[in-house]
């Protein structure tokens, strides 16, 4: 069926031509434009917003619902309604976003995430042993990116390592944003299932972990929570818990390499490493259109009328790079110190794993530039290949030398 | 200076605690936050109007 036709020819996802700057589309639209009709790979249109201030008003308030039941929430993709027939907590209103975010929250505080640390540096540690003993070039992504996010949230969630390539390759097919509605069904059956599993193995046998709490201690019968909703909150946190920061790792060394003057005067300062993490966090946006919203009322956006039930994309790389709060915001610096950046979105859904990302990040960062100080790219940034067009925003493979 | 903090609308993200540590914590039973000190000393004002202003769920209020 060909997608029906919108005032604007504008068709989304747009395209990144930069590897890190956000689509030149969005400055223009930002200036001219800032509330804009697109055409959507799976049909219908949304309003694109680009402002800065646009964006929180989307995000915080209750004028626009994340509710992903109401007829007419966005679709990026094909199959997504799949999920949003019964989403886990990201795409539901308060109250209910409420009861199950609550049930995690303890295990994300910046004090919790904190007792995580020496765990995560040992992780991080083992793995540049590793490919410190290997013959370059390596290709980063695989050796180091993906696995230490991936090793952090398996352990937390108490999910078997052992199992990444499976669900790792499934979740890659659900997340591609070129799968077909049936690929996306069968990558998430498989998903579900091996979720249920588990589940069903914490039951029996629990252990030190966040998924055995779930289950013991929330689950029906001893708690309110449904099997179902369990099953879909874990693979949410699953999926957000590493494709997320493995992003964040792999783009973020590209940034740093490919801006010798900011990575020398953080070699020079580590303290400037927290604020360092903010920037990238800003300047790459890797999450910059997740947070799809639907109207829940007639409003106005920047002068232009939303009818209640237009879906809404609130774009997080478009606030980000907006001149009007951030100064010169082509330009990755590090001194910046500004923390009013949108990457891990804005309101009641603002990212949970936030303090974790942080975390991991900084002991990333500071610990594969002291090991490895002659490191550097193995291939131009533009030979690369990017995930265009994929809900997160990242670098396939990146081959890097010493 | 007077800190409100409004636990009905608080949604955890912590970004009071990592903006003014001295003055903000999170409870270890359901994240919320809580202020340590009500009223802090005029030289933090800096730091409690940021974390204020980047409250996700604008749940602080100085006064
Ligand atoms: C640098 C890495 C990360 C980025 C850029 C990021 C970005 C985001 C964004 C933009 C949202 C808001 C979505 C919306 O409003 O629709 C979000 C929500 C969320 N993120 Fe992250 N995230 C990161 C890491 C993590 C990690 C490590 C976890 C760990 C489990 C995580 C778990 C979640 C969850 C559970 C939500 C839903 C929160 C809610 O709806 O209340 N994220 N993230
Ligand atoms: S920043 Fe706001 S929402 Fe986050 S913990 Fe502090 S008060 Fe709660």
């Amino acid at each position: 069926m060909p997608p029906t036709k919108a005032p604007d020819s504008l068709s989304f996802p747009v395209r990144r031509r930069c590897p890190f700057a956000p689509p030149p589309e969005y400055e223009r639209l930002r200036a001219e434009e800032p509330v804009a009709k697109v055409r959507l790979p799976t049909g219908g249109t949304a309003w694109l917003v680009t402002r800065y201030d646009d964006v929180r008003t989307v995000l915080s308030g209750s004028a626009f619902s994340a509710d992903g039941t109401r007829p007419g929430f966005p679709r990026l993709f094909p199959g997504q309604e799949q999920i949003l027939q019964r989403p886990p907590f990201i795409r539901m209103d308060p109250p209910q976003h409420g009861f199950y975010r609550r049930m995690l929250i303890q295990e994300f505080t910046l004090k919790r995430v904190k007792t995580l640390r020496p765990g995560i540096q040992a992780t991080v540690d083992r793995l540049l042993d590793e490919l410190l003993a290997r013959t370059p070039p390596v290709d980063l992504v695989d050796a180091f990116a993906l696995p230490v996010p991936s090793l952090v949230i398996c352990q937390l969630l108490g999910v078997p390592y052992d199992d990444h390539e499976y669900f790792q390759s499934q979740s890659r097919i659900a997340a591609s944003g070129t799968s077909t509605a049936e690929q996306f069904a069968s990558a998430l059956g498989g998903l579900r299932a091996y979720m249920d599993e588990l589940i069903t193995r914490k039951q029996r046998n629990p252990g030190d972990d966040l998924l055995s709490k779930l289950v013991t201690e929330q689950l029906e019968p001893a708690g309110e929570l449904r099997r179902e909703d369990l099953l879909m909150m874990c693979l949410m946190l699953l999926h957000a818990g590493h494709e997320t920061t493995a992003n964040m790792i792999s783009l973020g060394t590209m940034a740093l390499l490919e801006h010798p003057d900011q990575l020398a005067a953080l070699r020079s300062d580590p303290e400037l490493l927290p604020d360092a993490i903010e920037e990238l966090l800003r300047y790459l946006s890797i999450a910059d259109f997740v947070t799809t919203r639907i109207a829940a009322e007639d409003t106005r956006l920047s002068g232009t009328e939303i009818r209640a039930g237009d879906g809404v994309i609130a774009l997080l790389a478009a606030a980000d790079w907006d001149p009007e709060v951030f100064g010169e915001p082509d330009r990755l610096d590090i001194h910046r110190g500004d923390r009013r950046h949108l990457a891990f979105g804005y309101g009641v859904h603002q990212c949970l794993g936030q303090n974790l990302a942080r975390m991991e990040l900084e002991i990333v960062f500071s610990t594969l530039f002291a090991r490895i100080p002659t490191l550097r790219l193995a291939v131009p940034v533009d030979e690369l290949s990017y995930k265009h067009g994929t809900l997160l925003y990242g670098v396939h493979e990146l081959p890097v030398t010493w | 200076m007077r800190i409100t903090a409004d636990t009905k609308v608080c949604v955890s993200a912590g970004m009071c605690v990592l903006t003014a540590p001295e003055v903000f914590d999170q409870s270890n039973e359901d994240g919320l936050v809580t202020v340590l000190l009500p009223e802090p000393p005029e030289e933090l004002r800096e730091e409690v109007a940021e974390a204020v202003r980047l409250c996700p769920s604008r749940a602080l209020d100085i006064s």
